[in-house]
């Protein structure tokens, strides 16, 4: 029944993900840079297209210098879509994960911000591990790798509620906004927003992390979420709060939507932010 | 023409500055981010001398990245940090003579009431832009509790024409956040309270 097994060396994933360690943070994704191009033609503050004007030649010199475009590289979020008709040999699959992060780290100067111990001992791990893992099993016979840094300042500016039915798709939105509101200008803006509907409380977090993997510009394939998307993309920008967070109408270049069934009692919502950097890329092995 | 100010800065610099404007810094500036301010502030429950003078100076929010060649540190890339994490310092930082802090995102009430009492400004730098702001660095002077890690430790930075920094809080109480923040909350009660 089905296909045979394909094997593959866990040494090619610690290749790709050092790689990408490097490349995500060098490269600002495309369509954020598209984004940020639109935004500087329709930017009416004076300030703001100056932040932008600058912004963008920042994103040029570190593409062409091999520079990370933010000194914060984050900690390593690494996404696996493994297919279930691939054996994997040669090692341990973290290990090879976490040993293309340390090599990325090291060879493209990027920073390390991770450390052992959130309370007592914030001692740093000097490496950039432990990368942060998920797998997920897919059909198939491919491996699917995507590497997202995150950095501090966007990611502490994040937010979860368990709104209930009743809160209906205005309660949706209104949490969206007053959270992109109270994080005014720490997450950088113009920003990504990433959101979580549905699941449980720990999967609408995820589910609003993996929004952010998807293209600026691009589109939920649920026509009502896809409606969603726009409207609080629209909402945000009358916020007012504008590139830096010195005013404009560019608060947000995207709003990314994932959503999940949930319980009959639940309307889990959770916001995850980027910065207008949001390094992440993908390769298929 | 560009409005340079040397540093040590003095309380003239200071009080010249409104929000708005947009200012370069020349001479050194001191990184310190969480971990070297609550060093800072143990050492001075402690008594202990502190590495550098801060009367006068520009701190900047910021862990850097930087290598290590023959020819001694070297700046790759900077940049600033949320300054709010810093907040609960505000006092002890405007009593060390500290005259400028350079960041993003801004802070809070405990600071605009230590500028006002110290004569301080809060200098916002381009977040998300370290390629470009590194530029402006033209050497790494010595490095304090490397130990910390290298974003975490006191960086003495010596600048040739560093920003453009946007004078984004005064001393005489202005915060162009505040500004910003009442207006996007006001936009937030058109959209859904009064709906």
């Amino acid at each position: 029944m089905g296909n045979a097994t394909r094997e593959l060396d866990v040494s090619e994933i610690a290749k790709a993900v050092r790689h990408m360690c490097i490349s995500a943070n060098c490269n600002v994704p495309a369509g954020s840079i598209a984004a940020l191009e639109r935004a500087l033609e329709t930017e009416e503050s004076s300030v703001g297209k100056e932040v932008l004007a600058r912004i963008l030649e920042n994103h040029r010199i570190a593409r062409e210098e091999c520079l990370a475009a933010c000194q914060d590289t984050g900690v390593a979020l690494v996404f696996v879509e493994l297919g279930q008709d691939v054996k994997l040999v040669g090692g341990e699959l973290y290990d090879a994960i976490n040993s293309g992060v340390r090599e990325g780290y090291a060879d493209g100067y990027l920073r390390k911000s991770v450390v052992t111990d959130p309370v007592f001992e914030r001692v740093n791990t000097g490496d950039n591990t432990p990368a942060f893992i998920y797998v997920d099993i897919v059909p198939g016979r491919d491996v699917k790798i995507t590497v997202a840094a995150k950095g501090g300042g966007a990611e502490n500016m994040s937010g979860l509620r368990m709104l209930t039915p009743a809160a209906g798709v205005e309660g949706v939105k209104q949490f969206v906004i007053e959270q992109v509101a109270k994080a005014g200008p720490n997450p950088c803006p113009p920003i990504v927003v990433g959101v979580g509907i549905g699941g449980t409380f720990d999967r609408v977090a995820l589910l609003a992390k993996k929004a952010l993997l998807r293209p600026v510009g691009s589109h939920n394939s649920h026509p009502m979420y896809a409606k969603l998307e726009a409207e609080l993309l629209e909402e945000i920008n009358k916020l007012g709060i504008g590139p830096q967070g010195f005013g404009g109408r560019t608060t947000a270049l995207g709003v990314n939507i994932e959503f999940a069934p949930c319980h009959i009692a639940s309307l889990p919502v959770a916001v995850n932010l980027n910065c207008h950097v949001g390094p992440h890329e993908s390769v298929i092995l | 023409m560009d409005k340079v100010l040397e540093t040590p800065l003095t309380a003239d610099d200071i009080n010249g500055l409104k929000i708005g404007d947009v200012v370069y810094l020349k001479g050194i500036i001191y990184t310190s981010r969480d971990m070297a301010h609550l060093t800072i502030k143990d050492k001075l429950e402690k008594s202990q001398a502190l590495p550098v003078d801060f009367h006068g100076a520009a701190v900047f929010h910021a862990g850097p990245v930087v290598t290590k060649n023959d020819a001694g540190w070297e700046l790759r890339v900077i940049g600033p940090t949320s300054s709010i994490r810093m907040e609960p310092y505000a006092e002890m930082v405007g009593k060390l003579g500290v005259k400028a802090i350079i960041g993003k995102g801004g802070m809070r009430e405990s600071s605009l009431r230590a500028f006002q009492k110290y004569g301080q400004v809060y200098l916002q730098a381009a977040p998300g832009c370290a390629a470009l702001l590194a530029d402006g660095i033209e050497a790494i002077q010595e490095v304090h509790w490397f130990d910390l890690g290298m974003p975490e430790a006191l960086w003495v930075l010596k600048a040739k024409k560093f920003g453009p920094l946007v004078v984004a809080m005064d001393s005489r109480g202005n915060s162009m956040y505040e500004d910003i923040r009442t207006k996007a909350v006001k936009m937030i009660d058109t959209l859904y309270r009064s709906a």
